[in-house]
């Protein structure tokens, strides 16, 4: 859809919906095709355990698709998303559930543009936050 | 063992602020992008605006757009060792040679089209060391710029990079 939410609906507090995927190789190994992101650390367990890791991990840029995917279906095509930062503070382990967090916390006018700042996170199917960050989007008004 | 007190090199200290790895992409094409919105959306259809022209010439954008995630860089030639490559099978990695992505913080202006060229170019902008779970670790901070043809900024990012 072109547009998919307006400013004035927005409130803080708000969240927005989720982006889950389970990850394995079926996820890694297209990311990894696209990105030509062969590093061994995400392709073989036992580099993931010379880096001192369990076994191999997830590529943080792939959680970094992840919640643009979630801004993305939140705002509609025709929004933009403004800025994003994200630290990856918790490794991606194989067939980990991700799901994405967007909650608002502000709203404001500024250079013309319809600005809402989200704070953001990927959590694991135990609960840890991998990857605490904000997200700016700007949004149409609906005047 | 050799005790290491820094992993700070003269030649990391040679390149603060300094603009480097200049490189230009190769032409981005629709296949490309469609590509790119399969893996990342994978276990569903990606959106059509990243795939359907049909439906993408009916937006705003007059066309397909790329995700603000997708790299024009991939896949370059001639082809270049991976650096830093990390954790290798059956070689032991030396102090600082792990690497780990911490994190990055981008800002985000044109949209990425098909048949754009985009230009990246790089700098060191400031690092910090401290022990960390894996002993000594050092946090560098890069600025990346990429412009496309018009001298537009379709993205600054700001990443950091964790080597222990």
């Amino acid at each position: 859809m072109a547009y998919n939410v307006y400013f004035e609906d927005v409130a803080v507090g708000q969240e927005i919906p989720a982006f889950q995927r389970k990850t394995d190789f079926m996820n890694w190994n297209r990311f990894a095709a696209v990105n030509d992101e062969f590093y061994y650390i995400h392709m073989d367990d036992e580099a993931g355990k010379a880096a001192g890791q369990a076994a191999a991990f997830g590529m943080g840029n792939l959680r970094w698709a992840y919640v643009l995917n979630a801004l993305r279906a939140w705002i509609g095509d025709e929004a933009e998303v403004r800025e994003l930062g994200m630290q990856f503070r918790a490794i991606n382990h194989k067939n980990d559930v991700l799901t994405t967090v967007g909650v608002v916390t502000g709203k404001k006018q500024e250079n013309g543009e319809n600005l809402v700042t989200l704070d953001i996170n990927v959590i694991n199917q135990d609960g840890v936050k991998t990857s605490p960050g904000h997200a700016v989007v700007s949004l149409p008004t609906r005047g | 063992m050799t005790r290491i007190d820094t992993l700070v090199t003269p030649e990391l200290e040679a390149q603060k602020g300094v603009w480097t790895d200049e490189q230009a992409s190769y032409p981005v094409s629709a296949s490309d992008i469609r590509r790119w919105a399969i893996a990342v959306y994978w276990g569903e259809t990606p959106p059509r605006i990243y795939w359907d022209e049909e439906y993408a010439k009916s937006t705003r954008w007059g066309g397909i757009i790329a995700p603000e995630d997708f790299n024009p860089f991939a896949w370059a030639v001639p082809m270049t060792e991976p650096s830093p490559a990390g954790a290798v099978p059956g070689q032991e990695a030396k102090k600082g040679e792990n690497i780990l992505n911490g994190g990055m913080t981008e800002k985000l202006g044109a949209k990425i089209r098909p048949g754009d060229v985009i230009t990246t170019r790089s700098r060191l902008m400031h690092w910090e060391e401290r022990q960390g779970r894996n002993g000594l670790t050092l946090y560098t901070y890069v600025e990346t710029e990429w412009t496309n043809q018009n001298g537009e900024i379709v993205k600054t990012r700001v990443k950091t990079t964790i080597r222990y």
